[in-house]
Formats: structure tokens, C-alpha cells, sequence
């Protein structure tokens, strides 16, 4: 396959101090993901998805082992451009929406715009673009608080987009929605994924997201139980349907 | 990898002012303690200005009203904060910083998942220090003037009562107004010294730590 490799692990481990325990998380992880794909980690709680979502995130430091984004390893990198990693290229989804709460939505939306150095203008008028993709233009001058759980995660997804990031990473973003909500997410990270080509990494035990993958990443225990292309993933749906 | 440009400042500092209207009562809050510290200490410099003031006249009527206030005026050519009053203002001044620590703490780690995301979405640590410290700067200048107000009307009143209305005939205003001015320093010195610790704390932590916070 000549695909451009977006993100790449080798090896990667994670162990976490509890009192005089060391507790292995992930035991050695090493996986490359294509741009483009419509990726999902599945796994049991505990298996250590959330953690590996974090580090392919540039969230937290592996213990061992390297990860590479667009071939850069991400443990070189200082904070400036740690921080343009996080702002430009990638976008965060997460399971409790994390919008701040004195801003609205679309203050949101603009938040990582302003980061990134885009001017007040520019970003007002691509976060309300933004909104109108999520369907929630109405809403703009409306506070997290103010708004539905559905509704906060579409700002979120509206603001993981705002830089047209090239990797979404979304933490279980349909855990704390209810079927038709989740499935509106779902749906609205699919469209993202095939129109605009964004690669989407998504850490989920939601069965509902293995109908829009494009591969999936079992983790069991701290590592890569198995990967399945969506080909194969329709023959083994089959047989648990 | 490209490097990300530094947040101008004037957004920070919008960002901040935003974030301290939201957030107005709890903004009052950790200003309280400022607003009165530094008003104690204006009051306290008014209130000896006024009485230096009135004995630099040199007018007998004056000076007689000092003496019945009780200041011992004998060979003395201005009137200073006696031992106890020293000991007062140091006293109210370090209590309102500590205040000051105890709410900033309070505030940090209430928007502890806050910052977390904004770390996320591109804020390096230096914007979120920023961030607090403008917060901290704005409140306690709003808060030093409120103080200040405050000590001021207290001080001449005080001092009319004291005194009699003689107090108020000739002001030293230019004193008054210096007086003004360093509660007004001292108050956003205080109120940045107190949101130091907590603001350090806040950027320093990674993204994950601060969200995996329970709120």
C-alpha cells in the first residue's frame, strides 16, 4: 500500500505508579494508520483504549516506545510546537464534550481559531460556517449550559474542525448521548471523514460506530488483539447478527 | 513541525476580562478581602495626612482639635502611623493575601477541566499563566479602587468627626492622592502575589492530568 501514514506507533508502553504498584496499561502497542481512514478503537473499559488515544493525541507521554505523527516523533517536539500540533493538526472529541463554560457556542467554536492566530473577523465567520455544518447556527450566542448533551458535542465536533485539522480524535464521543444522538455524531464524523478527507480516530466501545468504519483496532489487555478492515468486519457483524 | 505564533496580547487580555464577567460573583468574592485590606490602609494614611496636614498649618484652632483628638504633638513636625497601626496594616495585608491564595486555589481548581481543554485546543502554558495573571491584575485594580474609594470617604469622615469640620477646610490632596495611588499599587501587587502559586500550578499541568479531574 502506498497511503500516506498519518500516524504511526512503535511499541508504544504506558504504566501508570499506584502506591507501590506499577500498574502496565499498555504493554507494547504498534499500529499505523492510514490519512483518511475512519479509524476505531475498540475495547473493553480498562483495556487501555483511552490511554492510547492519549498518547496518539501528544495528551500524555508513552513510557516507552515512540509515536510519529506525519513521521515526526512527537517526544522531539518543544512546546510551541506541541502546541501547534494540538491546535493546528489535530481536533479533540471528548466523552463529557469539555466546552469551556462561560464562552458560547460560538466562542467555542472560535477558541482554537484565535490560538492559531486567525484573525476576529475571519474566525467569527468561519465558526458560524461551522455551526451551520452541525446544524446549530441558531444557537450560536447560546452557553454549554443552555444547550443539550447532543447539541454540546456537535459544538465540540464544530470546534475540533475549526483548523481543519487532519486527524479528529474523539474519546468516546457518543458515551454520554443516547442512541439517536450518538448516531447523529456518528453520522456527522462520517461526513467529515468522507468530505473532507479528515482522518478520524475514535476510541469507543460503541457497537453503533463499527457500521461507519473504515478499520478497527481491538485492544484487549494493553494490546492489539486483532485489526480488521471493514471487509472482514462486515463477514464477522454478520455472524454476530 | 511548525511552531504556533504567541496569543496577541490584547485578545488575552479580552479573553480574561470575559472570563471575570462571567464569572462576577466569584469574582467579588476573591476581591473582597482586597477591597477592604486595601481600604484599611488608605484609611489609616488619610486619617494621618488630614493630621499633618492640620498641624503643618500651624493654626492654633487646629492644633488645639489635635490635641483634644489625643495626638501628642509636642515636637513633632508629622504625624506617622503609630507602632500598632504598623502592626495592623501589616497584619490585615498578609491576612487578604492568604485570602487571596485560598480563593485563587479555590478558582483554579474549579476550572481545572478548563484548562485542560484549552491546552488541547493550542494554549501553551505561558497563555494560561497569562491568562490568570491578567484575571488577577483586572480584579485587583477594580478591587484597589473600591478600596481606595472606600478608605478615602472613611478617612475624612473619620477625621471630620475627630477633628471637627476644621479637618476638612484644608485638605492635603496631593498627599491624598499619593496615598491613593500606592493603595492602588499595593492592592494589584497583592493580588497578583496571590494568584502566583495557584496560576503556576494550573499551566504547569499536562492536559490529561487536568482533565481527568472530577467535577
Amino acid at each position: 500500500m502506498n497511503e500516506h501514514i498519518i500516524v504511526r506507533t512503535t511499541n508504544v508502553t504506558k504504566s501508570f505508579q499506584l502506591g507501590r504498584h506499577e500498574l502496565q496499561v499498555l504493554k507494547g502497542i504498534s499500529l499505523k494508520i492510514a490519512a483518511g481512514r475512519y479509524i476505531s478503537i475498540m475495547g473493553p473499559s480498562g483495556s487501555g483504549k483511552s490511554t492510547l488515544f492519549n498518547m496518539i493525541g501528544g495528551l500524555d507521554k508513552p513510557t516507552s516506545g515512540k509515536v510519529f505523527i506525519d513521521e515526526v516523533d512527537i517526544a522531539q517536539l518543544d512546546a510551541y510546537e506541541l502546541a501547534w500540533l494540538r491546535c493546528r493538526k489535530i481536533g479533540y472529541i471528548f466523552q463529557t464534550f469539555n466546552l469551556i463554560p462561560v464562552m458560547t457556542a460560538l466562542e467555542n467554536v472560535t477558541l482554537p481559531m484565535i490560538f492559531a492566530g486567525t484573525g476576529n473577523d475571519e474566525a467569527m465567520e468561519r465558526g458560524m460556517e461551522l455551526l451551520r455544518l452541525v446544524g446549530l447556527d441558531q444557537r450560536h450566542s447560546h452557553r454549554p449550559s443552555e444547550l443539550s448533551g447532543g447539541q454540546q458535542q456537535r459544538v465540540a465536533v464544530a470546534r475540533a474542525l475549526a483548523n481543519n485539522p487532519a486527524i479528529i480524535l474523539a474519546d468516546e464521543p457518543t458515551g454520554n448521548l443516547d442512541l439517536k444522538t450518538g448516531e447523529e455524531i456518528i453520522g456527522l464524523l462520517k461526513q467529515m471523514s468522507s468530505e473532507r478527507g479528515v482522518t478520524i480516530i475514535s476510541a469507543t466501545h460503541d457497537f453503533k460506530m463499527l457500521n461507519v468504519s473504515d478499520e478497527v483496532i481491538w485492544i484487549r489487555d494493553g494490546r492489539i488483539d486483532k485489526i480488521e478492515q471493514r471487509d472482514e468486519l462486515n463477514i464477522s457483524m454478520g455472524t454476530i447478527e | 513541525m511548525e511552531r504556533l505564533a504567541a496569543l496577541p496580547f490584547a485578545k488575552s487580555v479580552e479573553i480574561a476580562y470575559k472570563s471575570i464577567r462571567v464569572r462576577f460573583f466569584r469574582s467579588l468574592v476573591t476581591t473582597a478581602s482586597l477591597v477592604l485590606a486595601v481600604a484599611f490602609l488608605c484609611y489609616v494614611q488619610v486619617v494621618n495626612h488630614i493630621a499633618t496636614g492640620l498641624l503643618q498649618s500651624g493654626d492654633p484652632v487646629a492644633l488645639r482639635a489635635l490635641v483634644r483628638a489625643g495626638y501628642d504633638i509636642n515636637g513633632i513636625t508629622a504625624i506617622g502611623e503609630s507602632a500598632q497601626q504598623q502592626w495592623l496594616v501589616s497584619l490585615s495585608l498578609l491576612v487578604c493575601v492568604v485570602g487571596i491564595i485560598n480563593a485563587q486555589l479555590m478558582a483554579v481548581s474549579e476550572r481545572f477541566r478548563e484548562i485542560g481543554t484549552m491546552k488541547c485546543l493550542g494554549a501553551l502554558d505561558r497563555v494560561i499563566m497569562l491568562l490568570f495573571l491578567l484575571e488577577a491584575g483586572m480584579q485587583g485594580f477594580a478591587g484597589s479602587l473600591l478600596g481606595v474609594l472606600v478608605g478615602l470617604l472613611a478617612g475624612v469622615a473619620s477625621a471630620a468627626i475627630s477633628l471637627g469640620t476644621i479637618a476638612l477646610s484644608g485638605l492635603p490632596l496631593a498627599a491624598l492622592a499619593m496615598t491613593a495611588l500606592q493603595s492602588i499599587l499595593v492592592g494589584c501587587l497583592l493580588s497578583l502575589i496571590g494568584v502566583l502559586y495557584p496560576a503556576i500550578a494550573a499551566a504547569r499541568m499536562e492536559p490529561v492530568e487536568a482533565m481527568r479531574v472530577e467535577q
